[in-house]
């Protein structure tokens, strides 16, 4: 019956859009989110008032990371097609080769302990460099813990941006990534260049 | 309520708008009663109980919101001025549906904006509206009917 009383996709998209803006005004929204297209395939980011708080790849499954930052975060979450301009501005020049750290504000609220010790300290790996799990578990100055620096990076809720991809292992094969090996090696061949 | 917001506006934002334009006519109204209910959706979202009826939950609001909006319209009318003109909207020749159930007496515009595309049982319907039930039954079954008549020439269309 109500395929008789049609909606267009374009009503809803700009009713969509207003709600984002008007909800961010009022005070409503604990989480805007936005995809966008990249090489390694569409991501997801989220932000909150403090800054970004997540990059998801498309096969963590863009519905079980929304659940999960209801669950951790805020169910008071809104798609926002224009929002988060500043990390898509960013990661598109990454994409380009134009841009080898990021300077966004970054919120790290999913992050706790020693997993966030070593995600604050990838960023130190430079563009184009990589570490073996065992030297940043050195580095960040718990040499035995190589195996929670690899659960750490693992569990890096801001991939790419928090340059996890730079971190192999020591016979110098790639280890895992969350966002499959192609898109690991297509992020190390890009910075490479 | 734990499930992402967002989910709830993919899912039920269609049934929102079409109970908000068969109360309102489709235009600008309908567009804000649709912005209200989201917004007091979302107000709401974080204490509302886990195994609440989402869609069911979003049409009562959308009524009434629409209803406020209705209420707002009448008090801003001038008598004597002319009808205001159709409304229209970016969904091409599907219009003329809308233009048709906002021609419609109010009870069975209501009757078929909250059961037929709200989804919502009589009885619920009836506590919305007002009016027993079979009234609402009656009502939303000839708000459908006289859609019927005014489209009987496009064959097949209407069940």
């Amino acid at each position: 019956m109500t395929d008789l009383f049609p909606i267009s996709d374009s009503s809803l998209a700009e009713l969509r859009g207003r709600l984002a803006t008007e909800a961010a005004s009022a005070g409503l929204l604990d989480l805007t989110v936005r995809t966008v297209d990249s090489p390694v395939g569409p991501l997801l980011l989220a932000s909150t008032g403090s800054g970004l708080v997540r990059v998801a790849f498309e096969r963590e499954g863009f519905d079980a990371v929304l659940q999960s930052l209801a669950d951790r975060v805020s169910p008071r979450i809104l798609e926002a097609p224009s929002g988060l301009d500043d990390a898509a501005r960013e990661l598109d020049e990454y994409f380009d080769g134009c841009r080898t750290s990021f300077d966004l504000p970054v919120d790290h609220a999913l992050s706790a302990g020693f997993r966030a010790r070593v995600q604050a300290f990838l960023p130190h790996i430079a563009y184009g460099r990589t570490l073996t799990y065992k030297e940043v578990a050195e580095r960040v100055g718990n040499p035995n813990a190589v195996r929670a620096v690899g659960t750490a990076c693992a569990t890096n809720p801001l991939p790419i941006v928090v340059p996890c991809h730079r971190v192999l292992r020591s016979d110098g094969a790639l280890g895992g990534y969350l966002g499959g090996l192609d898109a690991k090696r297509t992020l190390l061949d890009l910075e490479s260049r | 309520m734990k499930q992402p917001f967002q989910i709830a506006v993919e899912r039920h934002g269609a049934t929102v708008l079409r109970v908000c334009r068969a109360t309102l006519g489709a235009g600008p109204d309908a567009d804000d009663a649709w912005s209200e209910t989201f917004l007091a959706a979302l107000r709401a979202w974080p204490e509302l109980d886990e195994f609440t009826n989402v869609e069911a939950w979003l049409v009562r609001v959308a009524y009434r919101k629409a209803i406020d909006l209705a209420r707002a319209r009448a008090r801003r009318a001038v008598p004597l001025d002319p009808l205001p003109e159709a409304p229209t909207t970016d969904d091409g020749d599907a219009f003329f549906w809308w233009d048709a159930v906002a021609a419609l007496p109010e009870r069975q515009r209501l009757a078929v904006a909250c059961h037929y595309l709200g989804g919502l049982p009589h009885a619920e319907t009836a506590e919305l509206i007002g009016g027993s039930p079979a009234a609402v039954r009656r009502a939303a079954a000839d708000g459908i009917a006289a859609l019927r008549r005014r489209f009987d020439s496009i064959e097949g269309i209407l069940p």
